[in-house]
């Protein structure tokens, strides 16, 4: 595949030559095992770095400069501009807040942009590699489509009856618990390291993935969400459905979120919890037929 | 996330090329539409080591309380019960005056005491969702750290029997509220010497305060008790009281993992001191 194809991969899919003037980075990374720069600010680092396609790859070696302060996209944009114009990486923000730079850096699941260069020890080799649960597009970029997939299964929020736009009325009490859910910038981090899907491609159909069961608990916590009014009880779904049984909530979906949520703790498990009242659990079963008829 | 890239062709509806996903490595991380990379996982901090911990930590209490639970022996020194044997439900139990002497079971149980009434506390933990991240990872390897392959070909999670059975923790938790009320009660009758008069207090009775009020802390951190007190609530602005009350069980929730080891050490270490006091090992120091 020619550099002029992965030139076209997207908005954030391309070399960058002026990207050290532009950056205000000094000079041009592209080295081979130089020493690092008079002032001491710069040292020379090891990569490795994933390049291939569908059809095959491999990990390549880099050397490539390092200055203070930075994070591991500048040093993959250092590498486009100088060493591989051809790398195919996907990113945009780079502030962490549109979730598109996602990768595994020596093996953890983390957003290019916020990781940062000075925690790894300077005579480590860095191995970046694309999204491990999801089919190669090429190199770094990884096809999520599965996750789009997904997000279409889930049922959209149900408008209460007789109230219009403008008349919805929430207590901030009400809403806080969801509001932590909304900070998610779907960068998909927690569908790849979640070990249901990434480590058993067969349970992609039956599975939502932590993302979008985090999205179900939400909606099931909305305060003004008709759902169950409409006939569409979302607790029954998120496990007949949605494939919330197949988590077994070992956390790492919380781990690798860049936004800090809590998605196992505030979403998975009290939707397991919910499921519980609803399918497994007689005496509320029969607390809420006794509650209804009265 | 902005993908910036046109659907593939031969896309199926998961995302999937229509390459068979087995092809050509054997599944999971390896399956073949996946970037080629050999190895397993990339991991080079030392994953192993939390789960092979707690492994290790879960191995020796269990090793230790089956021990104690079959002795059968040794599991009161008056004032103090081991929180093992309360209440002691079987006739062959040792008569604690004023203790949790009640012989449901009556004369025909034939085994330790012990065993009637820890199913309850058991099953409580195995059930807890810290412990079942813990033993999920650190005994049965799914997965045994994030990101690193796990050696099982196939998964269904808690989806079926029997670990679908894992749904009934909340009744653990009802049942583990009660052996809790009891340990309270056993913790009060520490404070009496061992003639059995009141008002008085020695290192045991500290062990037991410490050990109840990380035994409370911990069955009221729980994820059930957590949705139970208000989480299963639609609208918290009609309930304030349980809105403040999840609040407050919300952030015991927070340290639920650090409950839930320091309440099994406390435990233990409760057992302990009381096996050492009835096989004579010391004398309780009174404090006054």
């Amino acid at each position: 595949m020619s550099a002029e194809t992965h030139a076209g991969e997207g908005a954030g899919t391309h070399t960058r030559p002026d990207a050290e003037q532009a950056e205000g980075t000094g000079t041009p990374g592209a080295v081979s095992g130089g020493a690092p720069d008079a002032s001491g600010t710069s040292y020379i680092a090891q990569f490795r770095v994933w390049r291939g396609d569908i059809d095959g790859g491999g990990l390549e070696d880099f050397k490539v400069e390092v200055f203070e302060g930075e994070v591991v996209l500048d040093i993959v944009h250092r590498l486009q501009a100088t060493q591989a114009p051809d790398l195919a990486v996907r990113w945009n923000c780079k502030a962490g807040k549109c979730g598109s730079c996602s990768a595994e850096i020596n093996g953890r699941p983390r957003l290019l942009c916020m990781t940062r260069m000075s925690i790894f020890d300077r005579s480590e080799i860095i191995t970046i590699t694309p999204l491990r649960a999801f089919p190669v597009v090429r190199d770094l970029v990884t096809n999520v489509n599965y996750n789009y997939a997904k997000a279409r299964e889930i049922p959209a929020f149900v408008p209460p009856q007789g109230l219009g736009p403008g008349e919805y009325r929430m207590q901030q009490e009400d809403v806080g618990r969801s509001q932590e859910f909304r900070k998610c910038i779907e960068c998909f981090l927690c569908q790849d390291t979640c070990h249901v899907v990434r480590d058993h491609e067969e349970n992609k159909q039956a599975f939502a993935g932590p993302r979008f069961l985090m999205r179900v608990a939400e909606l099931d916590m909305h305060p003004l969400d008709a759902a169950e009014e409409s006939g569409l009880d979302r607790k029954t779904t998120a496990q007949d459905e949605h494939g919330l049984g197949y988590c077994n909530i070992t956390k790492c979906c919380t781990d690798v979120c860049p936004e800090g949520i809590k998605i196992t703790d505030n979403a998975l498990i009290p939707l397991k919890e919910r499921v519980a009242d609803r399918k497994y659990d007689p005496i509320v079963w029969l607390g809420n037929k006794i509650r209804r008829r009265t | 996330m902005a993908t910036g890239t046109q659907p593939q062709p031969n896309t199926s509806s998961t995302g999937s090329t229509s390459k068979p996903p087995d092809a050509p490595g054997t599944g999971g991380v390896l399956t073949g539409t996946r970037a080629a990379i050999a190895e397993r996982h990339l991991r080079t901090d030392r994953w192993w080591l939390s789960p092979a911990m707690t492994a290790l930590g879960l191995f020796a209490f269990i090793v230790y309380s089956t021990w104690r639970a079959f002795a059968n022996t040794d599991y009161y020194h008056a004032p103090y019960v081991s929180p093992f044997y309360s209440p002691c439900l079987a006739e062959s139990c040792e008569k604690m005056q004023g203790g949790p002497n009640w012989a449901l079971f009556g004369e025909w149980w034939p085994l330790s005491p012990a065993l009637i009434i820890l199913i309850f506390p058991l099953g409580f933990r195995l059930t807890c969702y810290y412990y079942r991240k813990a033993y999920y990872r650190g005994f049965w390897a799914s997965p045994p750290a994030c990101a690193v392959a796990e050696p099982h070909k196939s998964y269904s999670g808690e989806t079926r029997f029997p670990l679908i059975l894992q749904n009934i923790h909340r009744y653990f938790f009802y049942a583990a509220v009660l052996v809790a009320v009891i340990l309270t009660w056993d913790t009060l009758l520490g404070f009496r010497n061992p003639d059995y008069e009141w008002g008085h207090m020695g290192l045991g009775t500290l062990v037991f305060l410490v050990n109840i009020v990380l035994i409370w802390a911990y069955t009221l951190s729980c994820h059930s008790c957590r949705h139970i007190i208000g989480g299963r609530l639609k609208h918290f602005s009609k309930h304030p009281v349980r809105y403040r009350m999840w609040g407050l069980v919300g952030k015991l929730n927070g340290r639920h993992m650090e409950l839930a080891w320091a309440s099994l050490l406390s435990v233990g270490l409760a057992d302990l001191y009381v096996y050492l006091l009835a096989t004579g090992a010391f004398t309780d120091p009174q404090l006054f």
